[in-house]
């Protein structure tokens, strides 16, 4: 493995019973790079995440987290990775101070720099003032940044983000990000799992999982350049209408509503794809202007997805 | 106005859960069943096959058969056969028997004399059940073909030992020390942990360096501790209010509670390993106990139970423990006479915390 790579993975598979979690999945995460795991639930996102820390044994497939065989012995691996679930899973009846203490212990960090450490990361994570506040009674913001300074105090060169911001308001979001950008420019290598697209935007590079399948993989403007789709958006006074019309012809991929607009994918062989759409709206008595538009995530996501199904149809 | 609607959308949904609930659905199985087993089989206050032995100094024709009367009643079975006073007295004391039969030389001649008691009783006076057996016995008539010559009512003598005032908090203490760390120390574990697992924080904590050991003993240790002052003021408490004594050493009564306080934490650390939520534990924890204060001879004199309640309550931890605890704070017995029981709660607690750590590691995948 090139030594610029955090998560190399081949065939990685994971089977519970007759589902299939996650199937045939290679992986190659570059170090200092936050890579994103975007998919709905039940995607395999987690399980994926699961498998690279040694939480669960993949049925096929191998890993190198690390330069660390998965599966294998992760004990070497585990001081070097840092971990948030995707349920909250710290002390609700100890104070942020108590349980980054613990946390502190748990990894063995050096008892001198202990307390300057634990000090450092509630100022970075804006917790100074809840230090002796129980965990229970917090926000959940307040409880992400905590979950966050708990994951990165042992200093990880990986982190292992399951769904982190599921449960926080917009402008925690952002604040968390940013925490993340700066992690990654010192050096730490982030896989992070979401569904929100604006996230997905933000990594440097993504990997779509549709029912355990990777179907897209690359930098996120990469990929919006290679949808192989025209998007077409449609303002229609009565979108429930156009919609109708546009899901029926044949040449149309997919339509999604967005308030009183539509966005249309047509794949890219379809010529003048806006004569079409606007053709079948006026033969259909439907008042409605179109024009193309550039792809967003959300459409490489409906996209990608889309071809795997046709390819599993 | 009250919905047929709506109340029977709960009654049906609360059933769904709990048909899903297979654990709470065995329990409703489970538990009248085995309370009526318990209490049908345990709950017998017609005391039989008490163990006895004998000391028979006389050994004439008329003391045997006074042996075989005795026999008849049932309520004793002879167990062995000794030489002396003092050898029933040791046996006593390591509760290897209930009863003693004590016949002196002259039992011929006593017979026939009133003012002297003919035969001697010896029994373990701390169970209130096991005297009141020897007293019937010494009020029992006993006719021996056409002749009348056998000990008249009240001829034969009943010496209660260790607890001659026949107090009853005297016999309850002891056991009451095997109860409550049964059940505290076993919930408290099987709680802790499975509360963890509720609360997702054991996703947290397998993926840290921590090793499963580290995290099962850390769990354990702090209600070693809690187990062992539990001891301490159960007994200061049971010495200050009811002159509860601790006769033999205190040092080897908390041994022998530290060995079945682990005993205990093992077994809570595998009913953890079984269940999914608190309740489920506490349900658990109660399943173990209700036997537990029912066949261990807290209750009941563990040796006037049916043969298959004594089976069952062999298998108990509570059982071991609490005949240390009388042996050693009433009977003063030593450690070294009481070794089989330690032995046994020893192997429960290897076994038991065995069988936790292997399944704990499962269940971490």
């Amino acid at each position: 493995m090139s030594n610029d790579l955090a998560i190399q993975a081949r065939g990685l598979t994971k089977k519970f019973g007759e589902l299939v979690a996650v199937n045939n999945l290679d992986l190659d995460v570059p170090r200092a790079h936050i890579y994103g795991f975007l998919g709905p639930n039940g995607s395999g996102k987690s399980t994926t995440i699961r498998m690279l820390c040694g939480l669960l044994t993949p049925s096929a497939g191998t890993a190198n987290v690390l330069g660390s065989r998965v599966p294998g012995d992760t004990s070497v691996l585990k001081p070097r990775i840092g971990y948030m679930t995707q349920q909250f899973s710290l002390f609700g009846d100890m104070t942020v101070f108590e349980n980054l203490q613990f946390i502190a212990e748990i990894y063995s960090f050096p008892k001198p720099d202990r307390a300057t450490r634990i000090d450092e990361l509630l100022e970075r994570y804006n917790l100074f003032q809840q230090r002796k506040q129980l965990v229970g009674t917090m926000s959940g913001g307040q409880k992400q940044r905590l979950a966050l300074s708990c994951a990165v105090l042992h200093r990880p060169e990986l982190l292992l983000l399951d769904e982190p911001t599921s449960a926080v308001d917009p402008q925690s979001r952002r604040d968390f990000w940013s925490n993340l950008f700066r992690l990654a420019e010192s050096g730490t290598t982030i896989l992070v799992s979401t569904h929100y697209m604006d996230e997905a935007e933000r990594c440097h590079r993504l990997a779509i999982l549709d029912h355990g399948v990777k179907v897209a993989d690359g930098a996120p403007q990469e990929l919006a350049l290679q949808t192989g789709m025209h998007i077409v958006q449609v303002e229609a006074d009565d979108p429930y209408a156009a919609q109708g019309v546009l899901a029926a012809l044949p040449e149309v991929a997919s339509v999604t509503q967005l308030g009183m607009r539509l966005r249309v994918l047509l794949p890219q062989a379809v010529p003048d794809p806006e004569k079409v759409i606007d053709g079948a709206l006026r033969a259909n008595a439907v008042t409605a202007s179109s024009r193309l538009a550039n792809a967003n995530l959300e459409d490489v996501f409906v996209a990608a997805t889309m071809k795997s199904r046709d390819k599993a149809a | 106005m009250i919905s047929a609607t709506r109340l029977f959308a709960i009654v049906k949904k609360e059933v769904r859960q709990l048909r899903r609930d297979r654990l709470t659905f065995g329990m409703i199985v489970g538990l009248p069943i085995m309370q009526i087993l318990l209490f049908g089989y345990a709950i017998n206050t017609d005391v039989r096959d008490l163990r006895t032995a004998v000391a028979d100094q006389a050994n004439t024709s008329l003391s045997r058969q006074f042996i075989a009367e005795i026999g008849q009643t049932q309520v004793s079975t002879l167990t062995q056969k000794v030489q002396t006073a003092g050898e029933l007295e040791q046996l006593l004391r390591t509760g290897k028997i209930s009863l003693g039969v004590f016949i002196p030389p002259d039992f011929d001649r006593r017979v026939t004399d009133d003012s002297r008691a003919a035969a001697q009783l010896l029994v373990d006076g701390t169970d209130p059940t096991i005297l009141g057996v020897a007293n019937q016995l010494r009020m029992m008539p006993f006719t021996l073909g056409a002749t009348s010559l056998f000990p008249a009512p009240g001829n034969i003598e009943v010496r209660a030992y260790y607890n001659p005032e026949r107090r009853t908090p005297v016999n309850i203490v002891p056991g009451l020390i095997g109860i409550i760390l049964t059940m505290t120390m076993m919930m408290f574990t099987a709680v802790a942990i499975v509360r963890e697992r509720e609360r997702g924080n054991l996703e947290l904590l397998i993926n840290t360096p921590l090793l499963s050991i580290e995290l099962m003993l850390g769990k354990v240790l702090p209600y070693i501790l809690i187990g062992l002052a539990q001891l301490g003021l159960i007994l200061v408490v049971g010495w200050l209010l009811f002159d509860v004594p601790v006769r033999g050493s205190i040092l080897d009564l908390y041994i022998a509670a530290s060995v079945f306080i682990a005993a205990n934490l093992a077994l809570g650390l595998l009913i953890s390993t079984v269940v999914n939520t608190q309740f489920q534990a506490m349900q658990f924890t109660v399943f173990l106990l209700m036997p537990s204060i029912l066949l261990s001879g807290f209750m009941f004199p563990f040796d006037g139970m049916p043969k298959i309640a004594r089976y069952l309550g062999e298998v108990l931890p509570t059982t071991h423990f609490i005949r240390m605890t009388k042996g050693i704070m009433l009977r003063n017995a030593t450690l070294t006479e009481l070794m089989p029981e330690l032995v046994a709660l020893g192997v429960f607690a290897t076994v038991a915390l065995l069988a936790a750590g292997l399944r704990f590691n499962k269940s971490l995948d």
